[in-house]
C-alpha cells in the first residue's frame, strides 16, 4: 500500500511538471516581478524536495546499510 | 584589472585546496585513493561536490544565455525537471551502485557491467562510447573559462588564453589531488556559487532600478512579452526536456562520484537538498537572463539585441556567413558577465566572476572520470595493472589527465557552437539513451550483455545520425523549421534553428524509448548470465 502510494506520488509530480495551464500567461506577477509560470515551477521544486524527504522516510533501502558493516571483509568480484 | 586579479586569486586558492587535499592522503599511490578518495567522503563534501559536479558552465552561463533568448521557459525546461529526475536517480540507482562498489570494489560502472553480465570486450565498447560522449562536456568547461576570462578582462585576455588558463588550473589540481582534491575544490566552488547567485541578483536588480520595473517593461512590449510565458515552445518540446536529466546518473563522473561516499546515509541529505540547491542556482541565473532583455543601456547587450532583431527581420536576405556571424553576436553565453561589469562595483565583478568561474570549472570531475575509466576499464582490464603494478596504473591515470585536457582545449578552440547546444544535442541525449544499462543491470535479472551492447551501439549511432543530419542540413531562421515526412499532421523529422525534432519531440525521447525496447527485446532473445552471478545481484534469484 505504502509502495503504491509513493509510486503514485512520483507519477503525479512528474505529470504536474507539464503545467499547460500557465502556458501563455505571465500574470499575475507574484511578488511584483515573478511571472506565474516561474512561480509555479519554484513551488514545484519545493514540492520535489518534500517528496524526496518522504521517500527517505518511508522507502529508504536500509538493506544497503548492511554493506557498510562488512567492508572489512570486502568481497572481490570473481 | 581588479576583477581579473580577484579571479586569479580565486584560481590560486582552488589550486591550493586541490593540492593540499592530496597531501592529506597517506596512500597516494593507491588507485582507490587517487580515483575515489578512498571511498571516504563525508556528507557535506559529498553533497556540495556532487551538486557542483553536475553544475557546469551550462548551469550558469548556458542557462542565463538560454533565458536571454527564450525567456522564463528555461527554468521549467532544465531546472525543475532536473530537480525531480536527478534526486530520484540518486535515490534508486546511486545508492545501489554505491553498495555494489563497496561490496565488490568496483571503481567504474563498466566494471560492474562486466561482472553483472559476464562480459569483457562489450564492456570496452561501453567505455569507448561513454568516453567519446563525455568529451563535449569537458569542452564546455574550457569554452566557459575562455568566455568568462575574456568578458571579465574587457577583452584584454583573449578567449584562447582564458581557456588555456582554466584548463591548466583544472588539470593541475586533478593531476595532483585526484578525487580528494577535486571533491574539496568542488565543495568550495559550490559554496561560492550558491552565495554569489543571490548577491548577483541583488546587485544587478538594484542597478537596473528594481526587477518590478524591468519585468513590467518586458510585459508591456509586444516584442518581449513572450519571454515571460512559454508560448515560444511547444508542450511536446517542453515534455521532451524531462528526458534530458536521465543522463545525469549515466554520466561516468556522476556514477563514479556516487562511489566516493563513506556511508550510504550520505545520500539521504543529498537527495532532499538537491532540489533546493537547483532552485538557489537556477532561479537567479534564469531571471537575470530574462531581465537582461531590458538592459539596453549596456552596450554589449544592446549589440546582441540588435543582432537578434536583424536575424529575425532580414533572414531571407542574409548570406549563411552573415547569419553565422549574427548568431554569434546574439549569443547570450556571456550575458551574466556583461550585466555584472555594468551594474556591479569592480571588486564585486571580480568576486562574482570567480563565482561564475567556479561553475565553469566543473569539468575537473569529467577529466578525472575519463582517467579512471581508462586506467580501470582498459589498462587494468587488459592486464596492465598485473604487469606493471598499481603505482604504474596511477601514473598512467596522471598522464591521461594531461592528454584529455589538451584534447578538450584544442576542440574548444575549433568548435564555435554555443555552449548550450553542444551540451544538449550530443552528450546529454547520448547519455540519457544509455539509461537502460544501469536500470537493466540493477533491476532486471533477465537483462543480458547483448541487450547492453544493442543499447550502447544504438546510443552511439543515434548521436552520430543527429550530428550528421545537423551538419548536412543547415539551420533555418529562428522560429522556422524544415520537415520531412508526415504522421498525424506532424513532420516525422524536422530541422529547427535549435537542432532536430522527431514528431515534435527532441531526439532524446525516441532515443531513450528505442533504447529501453532494445534492452528488453535483445535480452529476451539471448541467454541470461549464470545463476551464481544472478544470486550475487538479486537475493531472490
Amino acid at each position: 500500500m505504502k509502495r503504491w502510494f509513493l509510486v503514485g506520488l512520483v507519477v503525479v509530480l512528474y505529470a504536474l511538471h507539464q503545467d499547460f495551464w500557465f502556458w501563455r500567461t505571465a500574470q499575475p506577477l507574484v511578488f511584483g516581478s515573478l511571472p506565474v509560470g516561474v512561480f509555479y515551477h519554484v513551488c514545484y521544486t519545493l514540492a520535489v524536495s518534500l517528496l524526496m524527504w518522504l521517500l527517505v522516510q518511508l522507502a529508504w533501502p536500509s538493506k544497503l546499510e548492511a554493506v557498510e558493516t562488512s567492508t572489512a571483509e570486502e568481497e572481490p568480484a570473481p | 584589472m581588479i576583477p581579473v586579479l580577484v579571479v586569479f586569486v580565486y584560481l590560486a586558492s582552488v589550486l591550493y585546496i586541490g593540492i593540499f587535499a592530496f597531501r592529506r592522503s597517506a596512500q597516494r599511490n593507491k588507485a582507490e585513493d587517487y580515483f575515489l578518495a578512498g571511498r571516504s567522503l563525508g556528507v557535506v563534501v559529498f553533497l556540495l561536490s556532487l551538486f557542483g559536479t553536475n553544475m557546469t558552465a551550462f548551469a550558469l552561463l548556458g542557462s542565463s544565455g538560454h533565458a536571454f533568448a527564450n525567456g522564463i521557459v528555461t527554468y521549467g525546461l532544465m531546472a525543475s525537471s532536473s530537480a525531480l529526475i536527478v534526486p530520484l536517480s540518486l535515490f534508486f540507482i546511486g545508492t545501489r551502485m554505491w553498495a555494489l562498489g563497496k561490496k565488490y570494489g568496483f571503481m567504474t560502472p563498466v566494471q560492474m557491467f562486466r561482472d553483472r553480465w559476464e562480459c569483457g570486450h562489450i564492456g570496452t565498447v561501453i567505455t569507448v562510447v561513454q568516453a567519446v560522449l563525455l568529451i563535449p562536456y569537458i569542452v564546455i568547461g574550457v569554452m566557459g573559462g575562455g568566455t568568462t576570462m575574456n568578458a571579465i578582462s574587457g577583452g584584454r585576455i583573449p578567449f584562447w588564453v582564458g581557456g588555456a588558463i582554466v584548463a591548466m588550473v583544472v588539470m593541475s589540481y586533478v593531476f595532483f589531488g585526484g578525487m580528494r582534491g577535486t571533491a574539496w575544490v568542488n565543495a568550495f566552488q559550490t559554496t561560492l556559487f550558491l552565495l554569489f547567485g543571490a548577491i548577483a541578483l541583488g546587485v544587478i536588480g538594484t542597478g537596473m532600478g528594481g526587477f518590478d520595473k524591468a519585468v513590467s517593461e518586458l510585459a508591456a512590449s509586444p516584442a518581449t512579452s513572450a519571454l515571460l510565458t512559454r508560448e515560444r515552445v511547444s508542450p511536446l518540446y517542453f515534455f521532451s526536456y524531462t528526458f534530458i536529466p536521465l543522463s545525469s546518473i549515466c554520466f561516468p563522473h556522476i556514477i563514479i562520484f556516487c562511489l566516493t561516499a563513506e556511508r550510504v546515509q550520505h545520500f539521504k541529505k543529498t537527495v532532499v537538498l538537491y532540489p533546493l540547491c537547483m532552485l538557489a542556482i537556477w532561479l537567479p541565473a534564469v531571471f537575470l537572463g530574462v531581465t537582461a532583455n531590458r538592459a539596453v543601456e549596456v552596450p554589449a547587450i544592446r549589440a546582441k539585441l540588435e543582432a537578434r532583431s536583424t536575424l529575425a527581420t532580414q533572414s531571407a536576405t542574409l548570406s549563411p556567413e552573415q547569419k553565422t556571424e549574427l548568431r554569434a553576436k546574439a549569443a547570450g553565453d556571456d550575458i551574466l558577465v556583461r550585466l555584472l561589469e555594468h551594474y556591479a562595483p569592480l571588486w564585486l565583478v571580480g568576486l562574482l566572476g570567480a563565482g561564475i568561474m567556479a561553475a565553469v570549472m566543473a569539468s575537473d570531475s569529467q577529466i578525472l572520470a575519463l582517467s579512471t575509466m581508462f586506467t580501470e576499464d582498459i589498462f587494468a582490464f587488459y592486464e596492465g595493472k598485473t604487469k606493471f603494478g598499481e603505482a604504474a596504473q596511477v601514473r598512467t591515470g596522471h598522464i591521461f589527465v594531461i592528454l584529455i585536457t589538451v584534447i578538450a582545449y584544442v576542440i574548444a578552440l575549433r568548435w564555435p557552437q554555443s555552449i548550450f547546444d553542444l551540451a544538449v544535442q550530443f552528450a546529454f541525449s547520448g547519455y540519457a539513451a544509455l539509461m537502460p544499462l544501469l536500470v537493466g543491470a540493477l533491476f532486471w535479472k533477465r537483462s543480458t550483455k547483448w541487450g547492453a551492447l544493442a543499447v550502447t551501439l544504438w546510443a552511439a549511432a543515434a548521436v552520430i545520425a543527429i550530428a550528421g543530419f545537423q551538419t548536412v542540413v543547415p539551420a533555418p531562421a529562428p522560429g522556422a523549421e524544415v520537415g520531412w515526412g508526415s504522421l498525424f499532421g506532424q513532420a516525422i523529422v524536422s530541422r529547427t534553428a535549435a537542432g532536430t525534432s522527431v514528431l515534435g519531440f527532441l531526439p532524446v525521447v525516441p532515443m531513450v524509448i528505442v533504447s529501453f525496447v532494445l534492452m528488453m527485446v535483445v535480452s529476451l532473445l539471448t541467454a541470461k548470465p549464470g545463476e551464481a552471478t544472478l544470486k550475487r545481484y538479486f537475493a531472490n534469484a
